[in-house]
């Protein structure tokens, strides 16, 4: 049996546990024939233990995105393991305490910056540093949470989500005459370490499946997984600069 | 699994982890109070006792493990 990634050879950041989207994205891709390597940041020894549970272990490259040495030497990293990448999985964000359910008025500019840069210029970094290993028809995705509108506590986060959104649509205009797609799953909320971070995620967590007009679990992350798969493969070909809800339409309706 | 054999072995991978000398680590330590252990080290504590002694520790579970001899009687009763 053929899988969906069936031949694609996949970068994906951002697990940290077997709760993390990108480490339930990482599952399936490789359930569906994709080839994976990971990135990890900070606890290099709980990723590369995590990365162990995967259906097939997964190289883990060390990444820090504010870290120019690491974007710098990726390309080359990556190398090692894969002769080229057909897809790329954003799922990267940090906001320090003053960003993230205090004072929306308090924040200092310094924090806001590196909420900005570490979970919204990092797309951009990311995309550019693995650049010269994307072939044609290859795709980006990040992960979004719907910025459109202001939430309880995700304040300066909210508003670097609002920036990934438009980077997400100049990239996809940067790249797309060659033939790279760039977009975000904006995913209702799954509960892994970082929304345990988010102060307030509780109140969202809750309204959320009585809102969604086709319900929602916190506590499944395979709709999310199975969402970035499909913006991974071949099937959404025309599609760039997008962002795909997969909040169980909960954006759709008022009440 | 004998008590002891579990403290000593989570013992090992609180310092590994944590920094913190195994000695300190005793039944009635709190992680956080006492041993002064964040969230994600706290994460990377279970995950490693998971592979080293075959337990699940399910986050809501992790969440009641308060001190050391929580987490020792947790993975005693739990280990197959």
């Amino acid at each position: 049996m053929s899988g969906l990634l069936e031949g694609k050879r996949l970068l994906i950041t951002g697990v940290i546990t077997d709760a993390s989207i990108a480490f339930h994205v990482a599952r399936i891709a490789q359930e569906q024939g994709a080839e994976v390597v990971l990135t990890g940041f900070g606890r290099m020894s709980l990723v590369e233990r995590i990365a162990q549970r995967l259906p097939k272990p997964a190289p883990v490259i060390e990444l820090d995105v504010t870290n120019q040495e690491h974007l710098d030497a990726l390309a080359g990293k990556v190398s090692e393991h894969v002769d080229g990448l057909d897809g790329v999985v954003h799922s990267i964000g940090f906001a320090p305490p003053s960003c993230l359910g205090n004072p929306f008025l308090d924040a200092p500019w310094e924090d806001v910056a590196t909420t900005v840069q570490v979970s919204a210029y990092s797309f951009m970094s990311l995309t550019k540093a693995l650049l010269p290993l994307l072939s044609e028809g290859s795709s980006v995705v990040g992960m979004d949470f719907d910025a459109r509108q202001a939430w309880p506590a995700y304040n300066w986060m909210g508003v670097a989500k609002a920036g990934l959104e438009s980077v997400t649509r100049y990239l996809a205009k940067e790249l797309g005459p060659r033939q790279i797609r760039v977009n975000l799953v904006a995913a209702g909320p799954v509960r892994t370490m970082a929304a345990k971070s988010i102060p307030g995620f509780k109140d969202i967590e809750e309204q959320w499946g009585p809102r969604a007009p086709l319900g929602w679990k916190v506590d499944d992350p395979e709709p999310v997984g199975k969402s970035v798969c499909a913006l991974l493969s071949d099937w959404l070909p025309a599609t760039t600069g997008s962002m795909v809800w997969v909040d169980g339409g909960f954006h759709a309706v008022g009440m | 699994m004998a008590n002891e054999e579990v403290l000593s072995g989570l013992a090992d991978i609180v310092e590994e982890v944590a920094g913190v000398a195994k000695d300190d680590v005793t039944v009635e330590k709190s992680f956080v109070d006492d041993l002064d252990i964040d969230s994600l080290s706290m994460v990377e504590i279970a995950v490693q006792a998971e592979d080293k002694f075959g337990v699940k520790i399910p986050d809501d579970e992790l969440a009641n493990l308060k001190t050391v001899g929580d987490a020792v009687d947790y993975i005693t009763k739990n280990t197959v």
